[in-house]
């Protein structure tokens, strides 16, 4: 694991400024736990401040200090990607598994399902959802309705390795010594997947944050957790560009952009490392 | 020909049940939540101003058979199966008494016209400048086009069309920012209307554009740099036959393939982006549609704009799908 880590280090650009990225962002997201105003109070401090020596990030129209606002809402907002994440890599996992390692009417029905929830629009559906919800639509209801929609891609993915599993001479042994298809699937082919695993949960983190912050930014989540679209949702609703508070928007998108961009090069590099023939060609080895 | 007759019957087959599952989606999420919907939808949408007692009245009877709640549970949901058959979802709400079908029928177009224009530059422009970085390796500024492919393609639609958005209404407003055409123009075939409309909807597929090349260009270009080291390749090089043409007609083509299977995935992705894209510049699509449909708590408006986005996002995934035998003579054999 350390060995790897190094490699990437050593033989990586994009790993390098990934975690550079990633880093100052998760830094943010510990601030939180210091910050000195209760994240979700208004009117704590004088409003539209600009940046200053006292307030790093200025103050919002609602009287937000908003380098303290943003630090609770990336942690909130990089909490509710690993959630989706978590739960959506447990459906991928075992579908996509199942899915190669079986074959047959299995495998032909669960990638029928598999293909109709890539294709699907989602959006609109999460619309539908909240439509209907409403106020009961929380945080973790959202996390796990985006799960549930968003863990085919990557199924197929794994569905992929695990049909080459299948025919290695190991699985074969296994087979005959009498393990059963949980065994086999859980300790026999899990451990090669998890690579991959790793790689698409930065790219689900992407995925969903995207979709929470547009979400939010609609107004179309619970607006009183605070995550950056829901900053940027009130500032929008104070038309923060328009009264020239521009701090209030261009500092909460300037983090996630690092966020999105930093676990995007991280998942890129992992894929690179994953891959003997890019990574031979990385260390300066290989045909070309 | 036999291979293509069971491509096209899968092909169908996966489209039917792509439908069936979104619908059924649909009619799970509107049905089975703890939340009176009938009472939500009224209580949003008499908010805003004076509604009669009667007209109220009346509202809630055309709700309660729009959204089937009369009968047994197999009755309703037949109703709302043949209600989304006959495209059939009742007036709006918002717009008492247009029909919702029309309302779509107005913003279908606009939609269209942003999302196939925008899809096919995007998708001819990363694929030609993906290829070429993967065959030219060494070329600066396909090397820098790859720095910033990778810098931009993780960042979500919204996001990307607010900077815009932010760059061109306020720092440099050189461009539209709202609406699908200026105001004060009649709608016809008049040069002024064309440009209008042109000048209008370039931001919307600009940011569009920008987002989504990143992608095929990263794809393209890892395909291309995998092909070349075939052996294939390699003889045609030594053969003397000139790098255009390899490129061209021995490289690209063949990473085509999984590019346009790719394309038949995303279009989802692709059409999500397109009506956030709307909303925030203001362009008449279904995605401003839906937004303000939900605002206006109008029921019937955003289960129709739902299951026609469904519906319209699987008949181009169809229609990508027919497309590629074409492309892959492989699948006739088979």
């Amino acid at each position: 694991m350390l060995a790897i880590l190094r490699d990437l280090l050593k033989y990586n650009l994009e790993f390098r400024i990934g975690i550079i990225l990633v880093g100052i962002v998760i830094g943010l997201a510990g601030l939180s736990f210091f910050s000195p105003y209760p994240p979700t109070d208004v009117y704590v401090v004088a409003p539209d401040v600009p940046p200053s020596a006292e307030y790093w990030f200025g103050t919002t129209s609602r009287g937000q200090d908003v380098f303290w606002q943003l630090t609770v809402a990336i942690r909130n907002t990089l909490l509710f990607g690993l959630t989706v994440a978590v739960i959506s890599r447990v459906l991928s996992l075992v579908i996509g598994l199942l899915s190669g390692y079986k074959g047959g009417w299995i495998d032909r029905a669960l990638m029928a399902v598999n293909d109709t929830f890539i294709v699907i629009p989602l959006f609109p559906l999460l619309v539908l959802f909240y439509f209907v919800l409403r106020d009961s639509m929380s945080w973790l209801l959202l996390a796990v309705i985006m799960a549930a929609l968003g863990w085919a891609y990557d199924a197929r993915l794994i569905r992929s390795v695990a049909m080459s599993l299948k025919t290695r001479e190991f699985t074969q042994t296994a087979v005959f010594s009498g393990m059963t298809t949980r065994e086999i699937l859980a300790r026999e082919h899990l451990p090669y997947v998890m690579p991959i695993v790793f790689s698409t949960t930065m790219n689900n983190m992407n995925w969903s944050i995207g979709l929470e912050v547009t979400l939010s930014v609609l107004g179309f989540t619970d607006i009183n957790t605070p995550t950056i679209g829901g900053m940027i949702y009130w500032a929008n609703q104070h038309t923060a560009m328009v009264a020239g508070v521009w701090w209030w928007i261009a500092f909460p998108v300037a983090v996630v952009i690092m966020a999105f961009v930093g676990l995007f090069l991280l998942a890129v590099s992992m894929n690179e490392y994953i891959d003997p023939r890019s990574r031979l060609s990385r260390m300066g080895g290989g045909a070309r | 020909m036999s291979g293509y007759l069971a491509y096209l019957a899968k092909r169908l087959g996966q489209f039917v049940l792509v439908v069936f599952i979104g619908v059924n989606l649909a009619y799970v999420v509107t049905h089975a939540t703890p939340i009176d919907p009938v009472e939500q939808s009224i209580s949003a949408a008499t908010s805003f101003g004076n509604t009669a007692p009667e007209a109220i009245e009346q509202m809630r009877q055309s709700l309660k058979e729009l959204y089937g709640l009369g009968g047994s549970w197999s009755q309703q949901y037949l109703t709302f199966w043949s209600r989304i058959l006959r495209a059939d979802f009742g007036p709006s709400l918002s717009a008492f008494p247009t029909p919702v079908s029309a309302l779509i029928g107005r913003a279908l177009p606009w939609t269209m016209g942003l999302l196939i224009v925008s899809t096919v530059v995007t998708w001819a422009l990363g694929n030609l400048l993906g290829g070429l970085a993967g065959y030219y390796q060494r070329n600066r500024a396909l090397k820098l086009m790859g720095v910033v492919a990778m810098g931009l393609h993780p960042i979500p639609y919204y996001i990307v069309a607010l900077v815009l958005l932010i760059v061109f209404g306020f720092v440099w407003p050189v461009l539209p920012i709202n609406g699908g055409s200026a105001m004060n123009l009649p709608q016809g075939w008049t040069w002024a209307y064309a440009s209008s409309v042109l000048l209008h909807s370039i931001l919307p597929a600009l940011s569009l554009i920008l987002i989504g090349v990143g992608s095929w260009f990263l794809g393209m270009r890892s395909l291309v740099s995998n092909i070349v080291t075939e052996d294939y390749v390699q003889f045609a090089e030594l053969g003397g036959v000139n790098r255009e043409r390899i490129l061209g007609s021995y490289v690209m083509r063949n990473a085509l393939g999984p590019q346009v299977t790719g394309l038949a995935m995303s279009l989802g992705g692709i059409f999500n982006g397109a009506i956030i894209t709307e909303k925030v510049f203001g362009y008449p699509g279904v995605g401003t549609l839906l937004v303000d449909a939900v605002y206006a708590g109008d029921y019937g408006l955003v289960l129709g704009v739902t299951t026609i986005s469904i519906l319209g996002v699987s008949i181009g995934v169809l229609a990508i799908d027919l497309l590629y035998p074409l492309l892959d003579p492989r699948v006739q054999v088979r």
